[in-house]
């Protein structure tokens, strides 16, 4: 006798029809405005920081994103105002780069870990924390790397310096370690990890279990499920996350300040004790600007807004993409 | 026809779907002694070798397990052995991704306990450098002014995030996709381009750095956290509910306003309390808005205020000895601050599921 219930008596469900009348349509269009503020918000942050510094972009031009001085002028026209800001862009890109390459495999086997390899109670106890971890303010990721970090970044750094010195973005010219793009990369990492952790493992805890189960049944091995199931499942989910935390990468001001030496200068050698990004750089110069290099700086952040934006929005495409298939 | 019997008395039963990976006892066991063994193996290698550091023991134990793994799995098939390889690769790369912010939690609560006495809490610096002995002032005016902005933000932003998540769920007009999506990207603007943005605006027109500069500048970061986790929130709503109230005779803004809402009170909760804790730690946007101020400020628009984070910072850019453990201390009452925080959004998060 199966025991399979009937179904076949639930009515369907009719097509909900809704006439709206004068105090729904107040109503619809005080919520639609509300829901209307962030979009609107977004466009005067664009809108505000370009108007602010529209003067920079006309007077620099392309030279503004591709010039690698910045000089406050002595204001009487001996020494010229000159703002640029090509090595703090590659500076962002390069520490924003380096923190992705580390936290991507860690944060992929660290969210395998908890859905795939831990113990229930431990799973509840790592996601809870999990969640606390990506809360932790980015400064105290700045004073932990600072205090604690940098000698550990220090030695690694000697390591790859004498082991892996031929790699041409490796090798540095002066032996002095700790303070470079490397170790900033580092903390950043750390920083991202539990962000791209816990997208990922919402991710990946989505999979259908018939599939792992199939997959068992099959006689596969737990790291052949993931291999087949879990990881093609959760591709686009991961990357979203990955772009997410590079979009907090991107934008990161005073761990970055903190750990790296803000020089005006191009390095792409990572173990160099310069760098910098654009963040840190409006952190740095902004308490004592001019006038005219404030433009500057709201130029500089203008675009850092758009850097991030592109990076932010194609994330969210992707990450709606991967929730709306479920 | 229906040709299905169904029994009322029994209920079927779903089946329950069982994890095949979970580990049984046995598994459980030999992994833990394996692993002691390994550690004390390791611990000798490092001992004889004298490689530095945790990191040095670290690496020595991950060579060390491979290689025992490698010896165990010998006689298995090369399916089973490369899975046995790659799970202790997925174990040792999480440790790898956890370790950071463990190392984060222990040494905050640490190095931070030392100056954690009674003085820090209700004291101010307006009469004490940092470089003076720990007990000697205090945050009081950094917690106060920190509190305060974030509740005015908070004030701001809970109505406009619950607006957009009635929107998203009840009012599904023409925009819905491209809300969700601007506040899906508006959740990436970095901090210091909200600070810059009420810079540019707020603070040039009002010729002055104020509490509510940095309120505002906050409430441009909570707006994305809060808006989602509202609409996150509001799905979870039966439709039943809704149907039922439109049954009734209540129109939609009935419906939304005294049926909606009330049930998700506790979930609105949440998603506030994250929103506070998701900026209460930012930096970045007071030191262009709000500044530092070494005494209590109790007015939002009566120039530069105090917070954790800016005083933090400013302790760190000393960075003589004891300012260093003040800022420690200012960071571990900025992380009980976001675990309270956190606890007190589980609680209400946890009241919503019931």
């Amino acid at each position: 006798m199966s025991v399979v219930p009937s179904f076949e008596a639930t009515p369907e469900q009719r097509e909900l029809l809704v006439i709206y009348n004068r105090a729904d349509r107040i109503f619809r269009r005080i919520v639609t405005s509300g829901a209307l503020t962030s979009l609107i918000l977004l466009g005067l942050i664009g809108t505000f920081l370009f108007v602010r510094s529209a003067q920079i972009f006309n007077d620099r031009g392309l030279r503004f994103i591709t010039g690698s001085n910045w000089t406050a002028g002595s204001g009487d026209g001996v020494i010229p105002d000159d703002f640029s800001i090509g090595p703090m862009l590659t500076g962002t890109i390069l520490v924003s780069v380096i923190a992705l390459v580390i936290a991507m495999p860690i944060a992929i086997c660290g969210a395998l870990y908890i859905e795939f390899y831990a113990a229930a109670r431990l799973r509840k106890l790592l996601s809870t924390l999990l969640d606390l971890a990506a809360a932790i303010p980015s400064l105290i990721f700045g004073l932990w790397g600072v205090v604690l970090f940098t000698s550990f970044g220090e030695r690694w750094s000697i390591f790859l310096n004498s082991r892996l010195g031929w790699v041409p973005f490796i090798k540095v010219q002066a032996e002095v370690f700790g303070r470079s793009p490397f170790v900033a990369g580092c903390v950043l990492a750390s920083l991202i990890t539990p962000i791209i952790t816990s997208v990922s493992r919402e991710v990946f805890s989505r999979t259908p279990r018939d599939l792992i189960d199939t997959c068992y049944a099959l006689g596969s091995t737990r790291w052949g499920s993931i291999k087949t199931v879990v990881l093609p499942f959760g591709r686009s989910g991961v990357i979203g996350g990955a772009m997410l935390g590079l979009g907090r990468a991107l934008g990161e001001t005073v761990a970055v300040y903190l750990l790296l030496n803000i020089v005006f200068r191009y390095n792409f050698r990572i173990l160099e004790s310069e760098g910098g990004n654009i963040a840190s750089l409006i952190a740095l110069k902004f308490g004592e600007a001019t006038e005219y290099e404030l433009k500057a700086l709201v130029a500089a952040g203008f675009v850092l807004f758009l850097l991030t934006l592109v990076v932010n929005m194609v994330a969210a495409t992707i990450v709606e993409k991967s929730t709306r298939r479920k | 026809m229906s040709t299905v019997v169904s029994n009322p008395q029994s209920q079927p039963v779903a089946p329950q779907p069982t994890t095949p990976w979970k580990p049984t006892r046995k598994t459980q066991f030999t992994g833990a002694f394996s692993i002691a063994v390994v550690a004390i193996a390791s611990f000798a290698i490092v001992l004889l070798t004298g490689l530095a550091g945790i990191d040095g023991f670290g690496l020595t134990f991950l060579v060390v397990f491979f290689g025992a793994t490698f010896v165990r799995t010998k006689r298995l098939n090369p399916k089973a052995r490369k899975d046995a390889m790659v799970g202790v690769a997925i174990c040792a790369a999480s440790v790898l991704a956890f370790f950071p912010w463990m190392s984060i939690f222990v040494s905050v609560v640490v190095k931070g306990a030392k100056g954690l006495q009674p003085n820090f809490l209700i004291e101010n610096m307006q009469l004490t450098t940092p470089d003076d002995e720990l007990n000697m002032g205090g945050a009081a005016h950094a917690i106060i002014g920190s509190l305060m902005m974030v509740l005015i933000a908070a004030a701001i932003t809970l109505p406009l995030g619950i607006l957009s998540g009635v929107y998203l769920t009840e009012i599904r007009g023409r925009l819905t996709f491209l809300v969700r999506f601007v506040v899906q990207s508006m959740s990436g603007v970095p901090s210091i381009v909200a600070g810059l943005f009420i810079y540019t605006t707020f603070v040039n027109y009002t010729n002055s750095f104020s509490g509510m500069a940095g309120s505002l500048a906050l409430a441009v970061l909570m707006l994305p956290t809060v808006a989602r986790t509202a609409e996150e929130v509001m799905k979870l709503v039966p439709d039943d509910l809704r149907s039922a109230s439109y049954a009734l005779g209540a129109r939609q803004w009935r419906t939304s306003l005294m049926v909606i809402l009330p049930t998700v009170r506790s979930g609105l909760t949440t998603a506030g309390i994250l929103g506070i804790a998701r900026v209460i730690g930012e930096t970045a946007p007071l030191l262009l808005t709000s500044l530092s101020n070494n005494s209590y400020v109790f007015n939002p628009i009566g120039g530069p205020i105090g917070s954790l984070p800016t005083y933090v910072f400013g302790l760190l850019q000393i960075g003589t000895e004891n300012s260093i453990n003040r800022a420690w201390t200012g960071s571990l009452v900025l992380m009980l601050l976001v675990l309270v925080l956190f606890l007190i959004a589980r609680y209400f998060g946890g009241k919503a599921n019931r």
